[in-house]
């Protein structure tokens, strides 16, 4: 134990990983904060077919040697939820079909265009690397870190500063357009800090795993607390603890950083469902 | 000037004509009443009104000063998102947001208004319930409080009594009669149930083949009443 102890204060004694758990626990507290609205909103798809598009982003940057293949990403993947945003809307029940279109169409595009063009010697080893994310995030450059914290900052303000808009238009969309909310605004907005968020996610978990990242902590959160706040402020702290463990965990075991932090995510819904379960019974 | 005239409106989806030739107008602190069949297009009428959907042809004039964010609005299905977590004082709270604008917070004298709608729905002790959990009939008590908060002067109501027991239907007729005489709200309610309608409102507008729109009185006079107003009790 007390090995274990001196090995974890070894590793944090370097910066990179100081950097790499802080870059993490802020892509933990964005995913996390959106969770409970896009569950409900029956927006989870979109947030999966983005992360595939942000995967064919990746793949066109990367195949065009753009040093800094962030913002590329960030734009490509803004505009695609905006367009899956308004192609949804337009005709609820083709909204599905379109989003699967476009994500593994993405995926299948990128896959391809890396294949051919790529002069990469280890294809699978970048292509694994995006799809689940890094083995791992010890290597971000500063101007990553950078980024990371100013969308972060910037998603969590958004967030706050419409955190009654957002919870009426989610809630009840009907009631808040008849009522002079202007509800097309608010699911753009949405839709645009979701993509933000799965490109900073894309760093820490890869693309494939991002959803997990964006819905377990909400729906554990929502099996015990009743109140849409008390839901936001349980799976912020979950989300962040789990990643802060899971990150722990991979950094000393050498496991894949995302799926670690994936698994710790489905513990902790397991025992919040089972809490949640416990307490019903109890009130009874 | 009344304080929403339609004239000669027609309305339906896509093209499809449901009803046409709808003219009426509601005065402040009118009550007024919507009935007519299933698939009538009562609530395509309500949807119109509230810049839901737009009119096919026809006009809806608001007289400058009623806003779309001063109606408040109890939808007939409430497209409630079934596990929503949340707690009764945020979904009626959530009636400001509308009202707010661009004002990320609520202030304390909506909070204060909040409390005080609870309080005149009788559900004060459910203020930090959650909404999921509570009956068919406290969830629409609930969202009666919210249409409350999104408004001062105009109510529009779509079916609030479905699915409630007798006992809690009159109740309810009653808050609302009490909020058209007391608060001086103006009501428009979609009913399937003729006898409180012509017992508690002003004005009744019969949605269908042919439209009408008059007093209670008026209503009760007509053949309309003979026909739809009789056959309605006898079921009911
Ligand atoms: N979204 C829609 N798209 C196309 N047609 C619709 C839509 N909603 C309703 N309709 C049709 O419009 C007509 C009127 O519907 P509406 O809901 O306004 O009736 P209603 O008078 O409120 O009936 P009820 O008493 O059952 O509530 C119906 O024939 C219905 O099939
Ligand atoms: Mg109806």
């Amino acid at each position: 134990m007390a090995e274990l102890f001196e090995r974890i204060t070894e590793y944090l004694s370097y910066p990179f990983v100081i950097y790499a758990l802080i870059v993490g626990a802020l892509v933990a507290l964005c995913s996390s904060l959106l969770g409970v609205t896009l569950v409900l909103k029956r927006f989870s798809f979109i947030g999966d077919g983005l992360s595939h598009v942000a995967f064919g982003a990746m793949a066109v940057a990367s195949v065009l040697n753009i040093k800094n293949e962030m913002p590329v990403v960030l734009a490509f993947t803004i505009i695609s939820a905006i367009l899956l945003l308004r192609t949804g809307q337009r005709a609820r029940t083709k909204g599905d079909a379109s989003v699967a279109m476009i994500s593994v169409g993405a995926l299948a595009l990128g896959y391809l265009i890396l294949n051919i063009f790529s002069s990469s010697g280890n294809l699978s080893g970048d292509v694994c690397t995006t799809l689940f994310g890094s083995t791992s995030i010890l290597t971000l450059t500063d101007t990553e870190v950078w980024l990371s914290c100013i969308l972060a900052l910037l998603v969590v303000g958004i967030f706050v500063f419409f955190y009654n808009k957002i919870f009426s238009v989610t809630f009840d969309e009907t009631f808040a357009r008849a009522t002079g909310t202007k509800a097309g605004i608010y699911n753009l907005i949405i839709a645009t800090v979701v993509a933000v968020v799965i490109v900073l996610a894309m760093n820490l978990v890869g693309s494939l795993l991002i959803s997990a990242l964006i819905v377990f902590p909400a729906l554990s959160a929502a099996r015990v607390f009743k109140s849409f706040k008390a839901v936001t402020v349980c799976s912020v702290i979950l989300s962040v603890s789990c990643a802060l463990a899971g990150m722990l965990t991979s950094i000393l075991t050498g496991w894949p950083v995302g799926s670690t932090i994936v698994a710790v995510d489905i513990v902790f819904y397991g025992i919040f469902t089972i809490a949640g379960f416990m307490g019903r019974l109890s009130a009874k | 000037m009344a304080l929403l005239t339609c004239t000669d409106l027609s309305l339906g989806y896509e093209g499809r004509i449901i009803v046409q030739g709808l003219c009426f107008e509601v005065n402040s602190g009118d009550y007024l009443s919507i009935v007519g069949e299933n698939g009538s297009g009562k609530s395509t009428l309500m949807r119109t009104v509230l810049g839901l959907q737009p009119p096919l042809s026809g006009k809806i004039e608001t007289r400058d000063g009623l806003k779309l964010t001063e109606i408040g609005y109890l939808p007939q299905q409430t497209a409630v998102q079934k596990d929503f977590p949340a707690s009764v004082t945020e979904v009626v709270m959530s009636g400001f947001c509308g009202r707010a604008g661009l004002r990320p917070f609520y202030n304390a004298a909506e909070k204060a208004e909040a409390a005080s709608n609870l309080e005149k729905l009788g559900i004060s002790n459910l203020a930090k319930r959650c909404y999921r959990e509570l009956s068919g009939g406290q969830q629409q008590r609930v969202l009666l409080a919210r249409a409350l908060c999104a408004t001062k002067k105009m109510i529009l109501l779509d079916e609030p009594v479905s699915g409630l027991d007798p006992l809690v239907t009159n109740e309810m007729y009653e808050i609302i009669k009490d909020l058209n005489t007391h608060s001086e709200i103006t009501v428009i309610m979609v009913s399937h149930d003729i006898d409180a309608a012509v017992k508690y409102s002003s004005h009744i507008l019969h949605v269908g083949r042919d439209c009408f729109f008059g007093t209670r009185d008026e209503y009760l006079g007509s053949d309309r009443f003979a026909l739809f107003g009789k056959g309605g009790s006898d079921n009911g």
